[in-house]
Formats: C-alpha cells, sequence, structure tokens
C-alpha cells in the first residue's frame, strides 16, 4: 500500500508493523509526529499499543526497558536533547542490554529551528557501545523499523536511531507492508544477572559488549543500508596512480543532497554504524581525496581523520562544507564543484520571528509581571523551555536565561544563593512536571527566597498541544513538595484581571521564602480546536 | 514532468494545506513527491515555508536548490520575495497581495509591489476580499491554489478531486466551498 507520508510517519508506521508492543516518548520538535501517529492509528488502538506521552524521556527510557525485560518491543522517541535528560538508562540500556528489541529514536536539529543546541546523537550511540541506524529516505525509515527491531534482539542489545528535522518534517511517498507481524508474546527469559549492574556484574557486560563491538562493525560493513557505489561514467580523469581525484562518504539525509548534485564520482552511503573502516579502506584505496558529507557533527569525518592520512579527508572540519548547520543542496553541490546559484533576498524584506499568539495567557502574565518588576532595582527572571521563552523577544523582553527542561527553578534558586533578589522563575505546566518539580523541592528543603510562577496552558503548547502530564495536579504537587498554603495561589491570566495578579506577584516578591503562582488559562490554540470539535461534534 | 514549488507565508495561513491537496492530487498521478514542512517553534506568527517537489522520475534532496523552483505560491506579499533566491529565470510568483502586518518595521507595501512587478511573472491577487465577496471566508488558500494552477503544471481536474478527497471527512459543505475556491482562483490566472 502506497501512502505520502512525513519521515516520522514512516518511522510509527514502521515500528507498528514490526510489531511493537509499546512506544514511550516526551513530545519534542521534530520527533512529536511519530507518537501521535501511533496514537491515532486505528491497528494500534486495536492492539492496545501504549502510547500515552510520558513525563520526561528518562520516565520514557525506562518503560521502554522495563517492556523489553518482559520480552516485548518497545519503541522510544524524543529529540536530541532528550537523550542528555535520559542519558542514565541510555547508556546503561547498552549494559543491561535487551530481551524483546527495543529502538531508541532520536530526532536531531541541525541549525536549531526549535533547539538550544545542535548536538549530534550518533556520538551517543558510539559512546554507549550501541549500534546506531540513521536512514536517508521515509521509504528506508520504514523498511529500517523492522530490520532494526530484529536486530535489537539479535544482538541483545538496544540500537539507536538517529534522523533530523529534514527527514522528520518531509513527506514522500512510501510502500507499505499491508500485515503487521504480530507482537512478542511475554517472554521472560533473560539472563537476570545482566539486570542488576551491580559492578561485577557490569564488569562482565562490559567485556562482553566491547567484544560485540567487531561483529557490530562487520554487521555494518555488510548491510544493505550501506552502500559502496560506483561511477558508471567517472566525471574526472583518473589521476597518475590510477584513482579517482575524490570519492565521497554520505551519510543519512546528506545522501541526498549528493544525488541531487548528480555527481559522478564513488560515493560510500553509510546509513548503518560502528561506521565501517572496511568499506571506508575500500573508498580511500580507489580515491586520492575523499570528502565527508554528513548532516550535523564531523562524526564519521572525526574517526576517518584518525585512522587515514588526514590531509586527504574533506568536509566539515576543513572548510570545504560549512562547521555548523544544516546542509542544503546548494553547500552540498557547491563543495563537489556545481557553480552555486547567487542570489540575494531583496533587502526590503523584514525578519518574522515567532512570537506569542494574540489572545495567549503567556501574554498576560509577562505583562502582569514586567508592571510589578519595575519597582525593583535588579530584577532577574530564569526562564525555561516552552512558547513562553518567546517572551525574552519584544515587546515583552521578560527573560534572562532558558538553558534547559527545568532549569528555571534551580537557576533561580542558585542566583538566590549567591545573594539576587529579586529571583523569579517562569516555567510552563509540561515543563514543571519534566524537570521542574525536583527542583522545587531543593528549594523548598532550604526555603529559598524565590519567586516560581507556572505558568499553565493545560497542554504542552509549543510541540502542538499534548497532554501535559501534571494537568489537574499542580496545587497537590506543589503541597505535597511542602511549599506552603498561604504562598500557593492560582489566578486566571485575563486583561481584567491584572490588579489582583500584579498584587499577588509583588506579594510574592517581597515574602522572603519559596512561592508558587499558578495562572491558569487554556493554551488559545487547543481552546480554538476544541471549541471546532465541539462545533464538529454537535453538527453531526 | 518535474516541478519544485515554495509554498511560503506566515505560521497559522494554512499553506500546509495547499501542499496537501497538490500531493494529494500528484501521489493519485503516481508521481513521485518530496515535501519538507516546518513544524515547531516557528509556526507561531513567523515565516513558514514548505519546499514541495513532484517530479514523474525519483527525487533526491527533499529541499529545493537555490535558483531551482518553478513556482513560488505565497499567502503574503512580502514572504513573497523572502525566498526569490530560489526561483529560476523563468519561474513564476503567485502571491496574495494583502500584507500580514505582525512586525512593526513591516515594509512600504508600494515598495512590495514595485518589486514584485519587477519579476517576469507574477500573479498577485486579494484572496481574502474574493474569499469574501464570493462567500467562501475559509478557503482564501484554495483560491491561491486555483491561481497557480497552470504555473504548477497539474491538470484542473486533478486538482478539484484531490480537493474532494481532502476535504471529504469535513463534509460537503467545506468540499463545496473548496471546490468554489478554486474556480474563483483559476478565473484569476
Amino acid at each position: 500500500m502506497k501512502k505520502l507520508l512525513l519521515g516520522d510517519e514512516a518511522i510509527a508506521l514502521g515500528a507498528i508493523h514490526a510489531g511493537l508492543s509499546g512506544v514511550y516518548a516526551y513530545p519534542g520538535t521534530p520527533s512529536t509526529e511519530i507518537t501521535e501517529f501511533i496514537q491515532s492509528n486505528d491497528l494500534a488502538k486495536e492492539r492496545g499499543i501504549h502510547s500515552r506521552w510520558c513525563t520526561n524521556e528518562k520516565t520514557a527510557m525506562e518503560a521502554a526497558l522495563g517492556m523489553s525485560f518482559m520480552g516485548k518491543r518497545a519503541l522510544v522517541c524524543m529529540k536530541h536533547v532528550g537523550l542528555n535528560v535520559c542519558a542514565d538508562p541510555f547508556v546503561n540500556s547498552g549494559m543491561t542490554g535487551v530481551n524483546g528489541g527495543v529502538v531508541v529514536l532520536v530526532a536531531d536539529d541541525p541549525s536549531m529551528h526549535s533547539s538550544q543546541d545542535e548536538q549530534d546523537s550518533r556520538f551517543y550511540g558510539k559512546f554507549a557501545l550501541i549500534p546506531t541506524f540513521e536512514p536517508s529516505s521515509q521509504q528506508e525509515a520504514y523498511d529500517m523499523m523492522e530490520v532494526a527491531f530484529d536486530y535489537s534482539e539479535q544482538q541483545c542489545l538496544p540500537v539507536l536511531m538517529r534522523v533530523t528535522t529534514r527527514m522528520a518534517h518531509s513527506r514522500a511517498v512510501v510502500v507499505a507492508k499491508d500485515e503487521a507481524r504480530p507482537e512478542n508474546e511475554m517472554n521472560y527469559n533473560a539472563a537476570a544477572a545482566n539486570w542488576v549492574l551491580l559492578p561485577a556484574n557490569a564488569r562482565r557486560r562490559n567485556d562482553k559488549v566491547t567484544a560485540q563491538q567487531a561483529e557490530l562493525e562487520e554487521d555494518a560493513a555488510t548491510s544493505s543500508f550501506n552502500k559502496f557505489i560506483r561511477p558508471i561514467r567517472p566525471m574526472n580523469p583518473m589521476s597518475p596512480m590510477g584513482k579517482h581525484p575524490l570519492g565521497v562518504i554520505a551519510s543519512g539525509i546528506a545522501y541526498n543532497y549528493v544525488k541531487e548534485a548528480g555527481v559522478e564520482l564513488p560515493i560510500l552511503k553509510i546509513s548503518q554504524y560502528p561506521l565501517p573502516k572496511r568499506l571506508v579502506r575500500e573508498l580511500l584505496d580507489e580515491c586520492e581525496k575523499v570528502m565527508v558529507v554528513e548532516e550535523g557533527q564531523p562524526f564519521i569525518e572525526e574517526q576517518v581523520r584518525g585512522v587515514f592520512e588526514s590531509q586527504n579527508i574533506l568536509g566539515r572540519l576543513t572548510g570545504e562544507l560549512p562547521r555548523t548547520g544544516e546542509l542544503t543542496p546548494d553547500c552540498v553541490g557547491e563543495a563537489l564543484g556545481i557553480p552555486a546559484h547567487r542570489a540575494e533576498i531583496p533587502s526590503l524584506v523584514a525578519a518574522r520571528p515567532p512570537q506569542l499568539c494574540q489572545g495567549c495567557g503567556h501574554r498576560d502574565v509577562y505583562t502582569a509581571l514586567n508592571e510589578v518588576l519595575k519597582e525593583y532595582e535588579n530584577p532577574r527572571v530564569f526562564g525555561d523551555i516552552g512558547c513562553y521563552t518567546l517572551g525574552f523577544l519584544p515587546p515583552y523582553k521578560a527573560i534572562h536565561s532558558c538553558v534547559d527542561m527545568g532549569a528555571s527553578i534551580t537557576m533561580a534558586k542558585g542566583a538566590s544563593d549567591a545573594g539576587q533578589w529579586p529571583a523569579v522563575a517562569i516555567i510552563g505546566d509540561s515543563t514543571f512536571t519534566h524537570s521542574g518539580m525536583t527542583g522545587l523541592l531543593d528549594a523548598v528543603n532550604e526555603n529559598a527566597d524565590i519567586t516560581v510562577i507556572i505558568s499553565d496552558n493545560l497542554t504542552t503548547a509549543m510541540t502542538g498541544g499534548q497532554d501535559s502530564a501534571g494537568t489537574n495536579k499542580f496545587e497537590a504537587i506543589c503541597r505535597g513538595l511542602g511549599v506552603a498554603d498561604e504562598h500557593l495561589h492560582v489566578v486566571v491570566p485575563l486583561p481584567k484581571n491584572m490588579p489582583e495578579i500584579t498584587d499577588i506577584i509583588r506579594k510574592e516578591i517581597n515574602y522572603h521564602g519559596v512561592s508558587v503562582i499558578i495562572p491558569r488559562r487554556e493554551c488559545i490554540q487547543t481552546f480554538k480546536r476544541h471549541a471546532k470539535e465541539k462545533k464538529t461534534a454537535a453538527n453531526s | 514532468m518535474k516541478t519544485d514549488i515554495i509554498l511560503c507565508g506566515v505560521g497559522g495561513q494554512g499553506i500546509l494545506s495547499i501542499a496537501t491537496i497538490i500531493g494529494e492530487a500528484a501521489m493519485n498521478e503516481n508521481l513521485y513527491i518530496k515535501q519538507a514542512e516546518v513544524h515547531g517553534m516557528s509556526q507561531r506568527g513567523g515565516d513558514v515555508q514548505s519546499n514541495l517537489r513532484i517530479s514523474s522520475g525519483p527525487i533526491a534532496s527533499d529541499l529545493i536548490p537555490k535558483g531551482g523552483a518553478d513556482v513560488i505560491i505565497s499567502m503574503e506579499p512580502m514572504e513573497a520575495l523572502r525566498y526569490l533566491p530560489y526561483l529560476n529565470k523563468e519561474g513564476w510568483v503567485i502571491t496574495s497581495s494583502v500584507p500580514y502586518v505582525n512586525i512593526p518595521n513591516y515594509p512600504e507595501i508600494e515598495d512590495i509591489k514595485n518589486a514584485l512587478a519587477k519579476l517576469p511573472h507574477v500573479i498577485s491577487i486579494d484572496i481574502e476580499q474574493l474569499a469574501k465577496d464570493n462567500l467562501v471566508p475559509r478557503s482564501a488558500n484554495v483560491i491561491l491554489l486555483g491561481a497557480a494552477q497552470k504555473a504548477l503544471g497539474i491538470e484542473y481536474s486533478k486538482l478539484e478531486e484531490a480537493i474532494r478527497r481532502v476535504f471529504a471527512r469535513k463534509g460537503d459543505a467545506i468540499v463545496d466551498a473548496n471546490v468554489k475556491a478554486l474556480a474563483i482562483g483559476r478565473q484569476a490566472q
């Protein structure tokens, strides 16, 4: 059956067809649509495949490992920075190994379309001694899922599958199977000692997994996803040494940009790691120089330079390709000798940055906060990850930091420890349950002089309105962590409530201890969607 | 055949619906398709674009190289200009003439009109007024699609069939409004 699918959707369908029993994930651009697809897929519903959102990537990774322990197949999805959040279980899942297949799908975001950094997840795969797959097309992404689950079970290791924004969020026609494999039966035959990472067990596993690397590399050398493509009509004359002047190593989606350039060169396409050095050696034996074209950081390039004569290796480290940022057909073409198309954007075109929606409750929160903070000499506001990060931009210019999920509360506490006052944290509802709660406990235990605003719009808004784990539980969570009732407030962020909100913010800043203010009003986007759904339901 | 299309506008203006209709029509014709979308932060009132490539042969890159686009379809006149480096020499620009002003430094509309007028092939229409006048207020984007039909190289009837399939789930009234909008756009070519 032919379907027009996003890369993310192809991955999701591939996983369902591979006999998936559960997807575990926290929303994060550009990975969100994988879990959403499974949530709305009829077969997944019929089979009762687990697809509810998790509180964060660490709880997701651990739940997937638990499912695997019982013999079933589990998929974990996240954006690249989510892998930092679950680095502990991810790396240690290489030590325990798996029983049912586990695929950890990580979507990197080169050029940082919606992210704080450009980290390349392939380094994590190498670091954790875990085989890594990197599809170059939506069809390959679909096909790869089943292979990855099989391989995970065959090697008793999780498989890391790495995609980038352009693969995740690009559609193409995918030929999918008509039938899905059955799910694995519950099958607890795991060697229990592998799963108890006491040093004595872990050392044994470490030796085993380290020794396994040579086999994984040889598997990559013979993988059908890695190909050595020799030119039919080479575009360059052979060198006096009888070699091609230039060859290419292209990985993942970068392979498409090399193909787009239409160059007749020897190409080694890489979509499965550990990097098969045997194939790289073959290419280098046939070429004077080799250009490494890869999306993200110079992962292959650095490894190849370490093994072969580095002056003949070209790529991001030598300036032929840009050192940072997403690849384009333009920069890859130019690096391969295709004349660049020079054209500029007309100078009158102005930048149009994203902004908070009209009618968004965060706007009212920032309006109130800014009005109160005018009264203080050196206020500092510690922001967090979500739509409200846009409060940094005019007209609000309201936040002074944004680092990672949950950092607003802990950074405000650290600043307060250093003597800063007022120290205000602003965090969204979903981000608070993701990683803010533990920091609030630190603050409560020391009665830190901070004011925490949990701007609750009843959803995970930035990624498109997914369920938020803490909805209806925030007052109870804050009380449970020890926030005093008299310093815990709920307000409705609307212009008409401005006097009440500003009074509360002022009073709590002047209170020298932990206070929490929860402005609560539904996200305007989900509100509109819900209204539309109601109308449609009423009409039908 | 091979048509490279840039769809652009401001987040929330409905460019992805246009892409869905073209994609549906192309898939039904057994053409190859690649369509790179923008999701996430930039959808919040910022500039958004989608690269849509349709071809009778396999397509390598998800992104259109600079100077390679055959058509720019823009829901906003300044946004049409932002992607000119991607347009080929004989390419078409099909744009809404109505500025979406959500930034303080939005240029003079006359300057935008002049810049557009310098291009060899431009259709600039007030799709919002047309949508209101013809009582299809929510289908301005499909009027624009109708105006782009010839430039896209897709038969009119194929686009109409695609609209019927894409909107079928939403009921007859919405299908009819969009079919009507497509016809209005066609007149503007």
